[in-house]
């Protein structure tokens, strides 16, 4: 589904990636872990398709397409979903008919009928119900004066009203407390399945005990430096990043 | 986000939808001024001698005034008042008895515009009159509003009709000696509306004024004057369009609310004058004075404005808190884009004791407008306890527009509660991003964040009408992006 080649990329003219390699299939979940200022905001980012990132490296195809290409509602039309870090307010623009907006776009390019009014309301219950979003939360301008828990549980319930065919979440347990990031995660974990595929962008463990991946991968430095399987994780946990850093330089040395 | 900026800037801005002009017999009077113009709009008129002398007064004390005032940040050319043409009407019978007998070229005009003058045609709940250049064309439900003894209609009939009202009350807001322009409307308005809401009445249906400048070369300079007597309920709006003219055209009337006790008025504006090219080219000068007296205790005035039209506009609409417990409100939205200017904000002054104002004012500019909000909020010193709560927001899209504000408070009572809260902020990266990584264009996410912004406006305005300024706000925005 998505395929990352040598991918460099600048901000500012700092070098932030430096050749990341990654191949995500259908069905699968991804860890992308690492220390603070390893590239992995960055990378979450130019897969959504924010401005001020210069890719001057590799490419990213997306389901046979190539992605650097499209603008960021393109990709999110054709299915790529970024669950942001921080997600900001919007005031005066209920979260309702944000996602009910959203929502039709996504089914114009599918070439779907859009929802009415009424006919998103029930699908929008249903979600509401899945993720334990309330009234009022739909009804509030979108973010605004919402919890850092709240904020995260609106990024999964549009998730869940969106059904992307990528999802991006870039850290997404960061500021929640234990009863908020299991809610998120059963969110997250309600979406998985054989068609889609979820790349969880993590600087802790922690949310890999709820959200079970099936590959973790190392970034250090803008590049990934170790992949490996959930276990991988659990060493990290133990040991730190310091661990993959020494070993790295003990590589390199050597 | 320099080549996008540029890439956004060259779509080209939607043609303005109301720029076509109806080709239709004018009875006119010759361009410039003197008494003998203002003679002549009278005799046209048919108006009282009372009138005439009230005008006459009027244009000696102008012509003591010699300069436009020039304090407001807006950079124009001086205009020539002596090239203007200060009358013209649809060629027509001398009297209407029935829709009938209006030229189906007028009533075209109006069609296009969305306005139907038919009545079993019309939206329930609106009644129209509708002004075209100088004159007022037609009064749809007048008859059903004059069993409540609602007089709704022309500025020019009520002066024959109603002279006992019109005397009272004309010019006691706004005086002809207030400024530039009052003077010059009192010398030569033509047309406008007038309505009277008796004692105790809740007018039933919503109010609307349609103005339409369609003659080239001419200024517009339309009267309105709304009183609610004791009790009295009434919800007011105005729209107002004009060809596209290579030329500007000089748009300045007065409007004039006065609320007796315990009554309250509504007055809301959808300003959607031809706003010029985007070289700023043409387009309307708009200057208008607006004035609301809460004459008594308990009376209410609510000013909501949309302000999307015009190459310049110039306007405060304010209100005079005399009665005791009297509330003014102002709610505003005004959009520059391309080359528009507009120096615009309110006058709250606090005369009444526990008099309350609040002040909403969302300033939008795009492109290379140039954006002021003005306002001063006064409280006298016998004004006990006035409150005041004003919220002055800015938003800037691109880089090459500006906005700019002059709030003046003059507070001479110690009791006295004055509360200011001003942002400026470029709309965000950051949200727009949000947006369309939820698969929203560029050009829709920008309308739901400056919809959002303005929310707060557009909630004061009648149902059907805010659907329309949130549309219009869209069309004057289109292509603005930076």
């Amino acid at each position: 589904m998505l395929t990352i080649k040598d991918l460099f990329v600048k901000v500012e003219d700092k070098e932030i990636l430096k050749g990341v390699n990654l191949q995500v299939n259908r069905g699968e979940v991804h860890a992308i872990m690492g220390p603070n200022g390893s590239g992995k905001s960055t990378l979450a980012n130019v897969i959504a398709g924010k401005d001020g990132y210069e890719v001057t490296g590799g490419e990213v195809i997306y389901e046979g397409k190539d992605l650097l290409d499209m603008s960021p509602e393109e990709r999110a039309r054709e299915g790529v979903f970024l669950a942001f870090q921080y997600p900001v307010e919007i005031p005066g623009v209920s979260n309702a008919s944000f996602l009910k907006t959203a929502l039709n776009e996504i089914r114009k390019h599918k070439g779907l009928e859009e929802l009415d009014a009424l006919n998103f309301l029930k699908y929008m219950r249903e979600k509401m119900k899945l993720i334990g979003v309330d009234e009022a939360m739909i009804n509030r301008s979108i973010n605004q004066g919402f919890s850092g828990g709240e904020k995260k549980r609106n990024e999964i319930f549009q998730l869940q009203i969106l059904q992307p065919k990528l999802a991006v979440l870039d850290e997404t347990d960061s500021g929640l407390d234990i009863d908020a990031l299991k809610i998120v995660s059963a969110g997250v974990n309600l979406f998985r399945n054989k068609d889609n595929a979820v790349v969880v962008v993590t600087h802790y463990q922690r949310l890999l005990n709820y959200i079970v991946p099936d590959f973790v991968h190392v970034l250090v430095d803008g590049k990934i430096v170790k992949s490996g399987g959930k276990s991988l994780a659990l060493e990290l946990e133990e040991k730190g990043y310091e661990w993959i850093t020494d070993n790295e330089s003990a590589e390199v040395n050597a | 986000m320099s080549t996008e900026v540029s890439n956004v800037e060259e779509l080209a801005i939607k043609d303005y939808k109301y720029g076509f002009k109806t080709e239709i017999e004018m009875d006119t009077v010759p361009k410039g001024l003197s008494e003998d113009t203002i003679r002549a709009i009278s005799g046209k008129k048919n108006e009282p001698e009372w009138m005439l002398e009230w005008r006459l007064k009027a244009f000696r004390h102008w012509l003591t005034m010699k300069n436009e005032p020039k304090w407001a940040n807006i950079k124009y050319p001086n205009i020539d008042f002596q090239d203007i043409i200060y009358y013209a009407a649809p060629k027509q019978k001398p009297a209407l008895s029935s829709l009938d007998e209006v030229d189906p070229e007028l009533l075209k005009t109006f069609e296009k515009l969305g306005i139907s003058l038919q009545e079993q045609k019309r939206l329930t709940g609106v009644a129209v009159d509708a002004v075209f250049d100088s004159v007022s064309v037609t009064t749809t439900f007048k008859k059903e509003l004059s069993k409540l003894g609602i007089i709704f209609g022309s500025m020019s009939d009520a002066i024959k009709e109603h002279p006992e009202l019109v005397k009272k009350y004309l010019g006691s807001v706004v005086p002809y000696t207030d400024n530039f322009y009052a003077a010059l409307n009192s010398a030569v308005f033509s047309d406008g509306s007038f309505c009277y809401i008796p004692k105790g009445v809740r007018c039933p249906m919503e109010l609307s004024t349609y103005f339409r400048i369609n003659t080239s070369g001419t200024g517009q300079f339309e009267r309105t004057l709304l009183i609610a007597d004791e009790g009295g309920y009434v919800s007011y709006l105005e729209g107002c369009t004009a060809p596209m003219r290579d030329e500007n055209q000089l748009h300045a009337a007065v409007v004039e609310l006065i609320a007796l006790d315990n009554a309250t008025i509504k007055y809301s504006t959808v300003q959607n004058w031809y706003p010029g090219d985007s070289e700023g080219k043409g387009g309307i000068y708009n200057f208008v004075t607006k004035r609301g007296a809460c004459r008594g205790v308990n009376s209410k005035i609510t000013w909501t404005q949309v302000e999307t039209g015009s190459a310049i506009t110039w306007k405060y609409p304010s209100c005079i808190l005399q009665g005791d417990n009297s509330i003014g409100e102002f709610y505003s939205v005004a959009v520059t884009n391309n080359r528009q200017q507009a120096d615009t904000g309110t006058k709250m002054i606090h005369l009444g004791k526990n008099t309350r104002s609040t002040i909403v004012s969302k300033g939008i500019s795009a492109g290379m407008g140039n954006n002021s909000y003005r306002g001063l909020v006064r409280v006298h010193k016998r004004a006990d306890n006035a409150r005041n709560f004003t919220q002055c927001d800015s938003l800037l899209l691109g880089d090459k527009c500006g906005a700019h504000t002059f709030p003046y408070i003059e507070v001479s009572n110690p009791t006295a509660k004055v509360e200011h809260e001003a942002t400026t902020s470029k709309i965000g990266e950051d949200q727009l991003f949000y947006l369309r990584q939820r698969g929203i264009s560029m050009e829709d996410a920008i309308n739901m964040i400056v919809n959002g912004y303005c929310k707060d406006v557009f909630r004061e305005l009648p149902m059907e009408f805010a659907v329309e300024a949130q549309k219009l706000l869209s069309i004057s925005l289109e292509g603005s992006v930076g």
